[in-house]
This record gives C-alpha cells, sequence and structure tokens, in this order.
C-alpha cells in the first residue's frame, strides 16, 4: 500500500483543482474529492489501469459528472436560451485585471464536457491519450472536442465583456 | 520542413506542446506564414495560460485535513486485504469449539461447549472476527428497512426484538446470519461515538433453556450471557465488564 500513498498523495492538490474546475464550491468540490480518494484506497489493489493517474480522475471524473447530473436534476433543465440574462451576465465593471475570473466565468458558460477536456489537457497537463481514458472517448473525440473547446473559449473571451450572448446550450450531453 | 500538410490537429498538439520536435518547427513555420491561424493558436495559448494561473491558487491550498490520504487508508486498513480473513478466522475458531465438543463428549475435560458457556464462546469468536471489520462488518445494515427486522425473525424467530442501545450511547450497525455448532446464530452489531464496537449473538439454546446472567472473559472481550424462553444472549465488548452488565441488563430489560 505504500506505492498508493506515493503515487496518489502527490496527485491531490491537482484532483481538488479540477474538481473545483467543474464545481465552483468548495466544500461540494472536495466532498467528491474525499469519495474518489475512499474508492481509490479501496479498489487500488484491484485496478486494471497501469497508469494511476489516469485511473484516480477517471473515477474523480465520473463522481463529479454525477453529481452535477443531480444537481442539474434537483434544478430542472435549464438551458442558456431560458436562463435569465443576469444569471449569464459577466460583470461588467470587472477590472481587466481580474482575468483569471472572466476565464472562470467564461468556462462555466461551456458545456460540461467542453470543461472537463480544457481542464484535463490545458490545466492538469494529461496527454491525449490519457484524457481519453479518463473521458472514455476515443482519442480520436479528444481532439477534435478539444478544438471545439478552445474556439469556443477564445469566442466568450473576446466578446467579453459585455455580451451575454448564449454560445450553445447549457446543458449538453453529460459523458 | 516536411511535406504533410498541417492539419487542426497539429495546432491543437502544438498548443499542448505535444508534438515532437520536427513537426513542432513545421508547425511553427506554418504559423508564421498563415497571420489567421497564428493568431487563433496565439489566443488559445493565452487562453490556457489565464485558465492555469486562475486555477492554480486552488492547487496550492494547504488540503484539508479530510483528504489526508493516510488517514483515509488507515480508516480502511483491516480490510486492505482479502475480505475473506474474517470469516476464515470464525471458521477456525468455530471449527475450534466443535472439535473440542467431540473431545468433551469422550469424556475429556474441555472448555464448556454446550449451554450458555458455549455460547459465551461463540459470541466472542464472532467479536474477534467481525468487529475489526472496517468494511463490512455486518451482512445487512440497520438502515431503517425491513431487511435486518426480516433476517433477525428469520433466524431465530418472528417474537426477536431488536435491542435499542441509544441510551448506553450504541447505534445499532446491522446483523449477520453467523454458523455456530448449535445451529444459526445472529449476531447484531453497536457501536459508540468513538468507535467501540459491541456484538450481541442470539441463538436457540438446546442446554441452559433458561439461566441468569454469568460473565466471561476471554483475553481482552468480556461478556455477559444467559438465556430465557429458550433463546440464548451473549453481549461481547472490549469495554469495561461493569459498564457491559449494564447495558446487558439494559437488553434483558428491552426482551
Amino acid at each position: 500500500m505504500d506505492d498508493l500513498l506515493t503515487q496518489v498523495e502527490p496527485m491531490i492538490p491537482a484532483l481538488r483543482r479540477y474538481a473545483r474546475g467543474l464545481i465552483r464550491d468548495r466544500e461540494a468540490a472536495d466532498d467528491i474529492v474525499q469519495d474518489c480518494l475512499e474508492r481509490v484506497v479501496m479498489n487500488w489493489t484491484h485496478r486494471r489501469d497501469a497508469n494511476a493517474r489516469s485511473w484516480v480522475f477517471a473515477i474523480l471524473h465520473n463522481l463529479t459528472v454525477n453529481k452535477i447530473r443531480q444537481d442539474v436534476r434537483r434544478a430542472g433543465i435549464v438551458t442558456i436560451e431560458e436562463m435569465p440574462e443576469t444569471t449569464m451576465a459577466v460583470d461588467a465593471s470587472q477590472d481587466n485585471t481580474l482575468f483569471g475570473q472572466d476565464v472562470l466565468a467564461a468556462i462555466e458558460r461551456l458545456p460540461p464536457d467542453y470543461r472537463s477536456i480544457l481542464l484535463l489537457v490545458a490545466v492538469e497537463d494529461l496527454s491525449y491519450a490519457e484524457t481519453a481514458t479518463v473521458l472514455d472517448v476515443p482519442v480520436g473525440t479528444v481532439m477534435s472536442r478539444m478544438s471545439r473547446a478552445r474556439e469556443q473559449l477564445r469566442l466568450i473571451l473576446e466578446t467579453k465583456p459585455t455580451s451575454t450572448k448564449p454560445v450553445g446550450p447549457f446543458i449538453r450531453r453529460v459523458k | 520542413m516536411t511535406n504533410r500538410p498541417i492539419n487542426e490537429d497539429d495546432l491543437q498538439a502544438f498548443v499542448d506542446g505535444a508534438l515532437d520536435a520536427e513537426r513542432h518547427q513545421d508547425v511553427a513555420s506554418f504559423l508564421e506564414t498563415n497571420k489567421d491561424a497564428a493568431k487563433r493558436v496565439s489566443a488559445y495559448q493565452q487562453g490556457a495560460a489565464a485558465l492555469r494561473s486562475a486555477l492554480a491558487p486552488i492547487a496550492a491550498e494547504p488540503i484539508p485535513s479530510r483528504l489526508n490520504l493516510a488517514s483515509i487508508i488507515e480508516r480502511q486498513r483491516p480490510t486492505n486485504g482479502i475480505r475473506i480473513a474474517p470469516m476464515v478466522t470464525a471458521a477456525v475458531v468455530l471449527l475450534a469449539i466443535g472439535a473440542s465438543g467431540g473431545w468433551l463428549l469422550k469424556g475429556y475435560s474441555m472448555p464448556p461447549t454446550e449451554g450458555v458457556a458455549a455460547l459465551a464462546q461463540e459470541a466472542s469468536a464472532s467479536y474477534s472476527a467481525f468487529a475489526a471489520d472496517r468494511l463490512r462488518p455486518v451482512e445487512v445494515r440497520a438502515d431503517g428497512s425491513d431487511d435486518l427486522k426480516n433476517l433477525v425473525s428469520v433466524t431465530i424467530g418472528g417474537s426477536a426484538i431488536i435491542p435499542d442501545l441509544s441510551k448506553a450511547g450504541y447505534r445499532l450497525m446491522g446483523g449477520r446470519v453467523v454458523p455456530t455448532p448449535h445451529g444459526s446464530g445472529l449476531m447484531l452489531m453497536y457501536d459508540d461515538d468513538k468507535g467501540n464496537r459491541l456484538v450481541m449473538l442470539t441463538r436457540r439454546m438446546q442446554v441452559d433453556q433458561d439461566k441468569p446472567m454469568v460473565a466471561s472473559d476471554q483475553h481482552d472481550i468480556r461478556g455477559w450471557s444467559w438465556a430465557r424462553n429458550g433463546l440464548g444472549y451473549s453481549l461481547v465488548g472490549a469495554i469495561a465488564s461493569e459498564h457491559l452488565h449494564t447495558i446487558a441488563d439494559e437488553i434483558r430489560s428491552q426482551i
């Protein structure tokens, strides 16, 4: 079990960051990370995936997606078109030095699939193959989805801060 | 420069630094002459950098103690190996009891194999096997459903009552059926806020159908056992004998 500690412990900051990128609420995100770690410890000896990082991230990803799905179900399905303008509006008074806040607001406007892929590849530095494992899709899908995700993010960031124009349905199929 | 045309995937991989050196150079040359693509790639790079720096503080936060991996491992440790282990322990202990029963019939002086004294041994064997199990100490959880009640009535008869020990600070965790040399017994497990666990074993009695409470002590596991109306009860735990006695009295008053 020593390799469990040496391999997984260094991942915890990244796991928290990924969960928080998908679910902004700190407590809710840490709940999921805790759940993930418990599952990792329980199944460590049974895992078949040689790559511990993509295995752990896959568990976290699935738990997070389930949580988002539950929240959506609880809140009722809301597409961006139905959302009140104020929910979507990026605060125009924000200073440009708060670009970081802008980018976080921007990824929240992306479909969850796109958000995941940007976080995994651009922030967590997972390879395309690892990302494909985590999302359980072919590598080709990772590439095309990555390209669309980046383009949407660019459009949102370039049209900020006044635009509240929807860039697509808010709730898409979650995979 | 190779002749392969640059495609969208190359641009993405360029942004992610996922190309080999030669292809990276190819894309870099391509971007020098394609202003639109260069603008796009640069925007992608900025987007990624912004995302990274916006989320960086989260990774730099001290990790909350509930995410301490060492303690999560510690909590699960007793069952990290094979879950069969407690079963094997129980089987070995019960086999020993069964074997000693045979010897007693031959006239040897061995530990008690009948009545309340045997029940006390079976209860402490169940305690050794299951109380240390952190993952699945009970087969049927006390989750408010009728599952546990059904288990109780199937194992020891419909009239059996599940004692409530909340006054003594113990919660019902659930139960399971355990094999004994005298037929199936019902094991109920309780725990308190400090993680102390108690096991109560109940089974039908052939010998000692009615018997006042007696104490037992095996290593650190103490017990109080009695029988009433053909059902035997044995409460065991690794707590002070007097304290256990109070709880046993409480159980006796309820059933």
